[in-house]
């Protein structure tokens, strides 16, 4: 009996995803992508905190009674990344309502599908761990975060199931299998929401979710 | 057994289960599979330990998996 990767050959779709057709303008994600896309967020961090970070030293040099302004230049400066990186972490929050029925259903077909550790995880902190080639992903029920190896960048992605009406594991599992036949097509379908330093996704990031992070961290410092 | 399954509001529902040598079984759950990519679905063979593949037509063994497609937010 042929294996099931062998008899699927003929009818396999080359390892790409077929979701790719709807943004053929994009190009491939890739670890090379993924570096330009940190520079460009640290550059961008920069270009709207310097400012700031000069208007208010030169204000208070220049008369100090005027600190209070230069205390709201700073609070802007500090401001702006943190609502960068509130958008970024918004991808992972859970989305409606949960029919408690179908949610069952669902968790244990994402269950199989996971191994026990990603599983124990994944219940806990409602994040699915997968490593992957361009880094370690947790997945949710409509985004990503994908920590790069080395774990020094989380890269936020929004993306989610075009069915609003699955329950969430489905959604998590929709986004799981498409990531695992693509990893590279998967990051170019979704959309780059953020990138920055673990602390800074972490701060963001509802309590329970926080364990599952520095789980992907700690895997991404061993990819490096 | 290999199975056929779609993801959708229940949760998942089983469109057909066959096992190796039911030729009819197999033909079938291959007409469901046709069936359900016509209608905008996606067949995704899991091949377990983190792997999966896309499929277009439905293999004689293993969890096929019908999804939706996805899309960036």
């Amino acid at each position: 009996m042929a294996s099931p990767v062998a008899a699927a050959r003929d009818g396999r779709d080359e390892l790409t995803l077929p979701e790719l057709a709807a943004v053929p303008w994009r190009r491939r994600e890739d670890a090379g992508a993924l570096v330009r896309r940190r520079r460009m967020w640290t550059g961008w961090t920069l270009a709207h905190s310097a400012p700031f970070i000069g208007a208010a030293g030169l204000l208070t040099a220049l008369e100090p009674m005027s600190f209070p302004v230069g205390l709201a230049a700073l609070a802007h400066a500090w401001a702006i990344p943190e609502l960068y990186a509130a958008r970024g972490v918004n991808v992972v929050r859970p989305k409606g309502p949960v029919s408690e029925r179908a949610e069952q259903v669902a968790q244990g077909l994402l269950g199989d599908l996971l191994g026990h550790e990603p599983r124990e995880l994944q219940r806990s902190t409602g994040l699915a761990l997968e490593r992957g080639a361009l880094g370690t992903w947790l997945v949710a029920e409509a985004g990503a975060l994908l920590v790069a190896p080395g774990g020094r960048t989380v890269h936020c992605y929004c993306v989610r199931a075009t069915d609003r009406t699955l329950p969430p594991s489905d959604r998590i599992a929709h986004l799981l299998l498409g990531l695992r036949a693509d990893e590279q097509g998967f990051a170019t379908v979704a959309n780059h929401a953020f990138a920055g330093a673990p602390w800074r996704v972490r701060r963001r990031l509802p309590a329970y979710m926080r364990p599952a992070l520095a789980v992907a961290v700690d895997a991404a410092r061993r990819q490096d | 057994m290999s199975r056929l399954i779609r993801m959708d509001r229940t949760g998942h529902s089983t469109l057909a289960e066959w096992t190796a040598g039911d030729e009819a079984g197999y033909e079938a759950a291959a007409v469901a599979f046709r069936e359900e990519l016509d209608r905008g679905y996606i067949g995704v063979l899991d091949e377990g330990e983190g792997r999966a593949t896309h499929v277009r037509e439905l293999p004689h063994e293993g969890l096929v998996i019908l999804r939706a497609p996805i899309a960036g937010g």
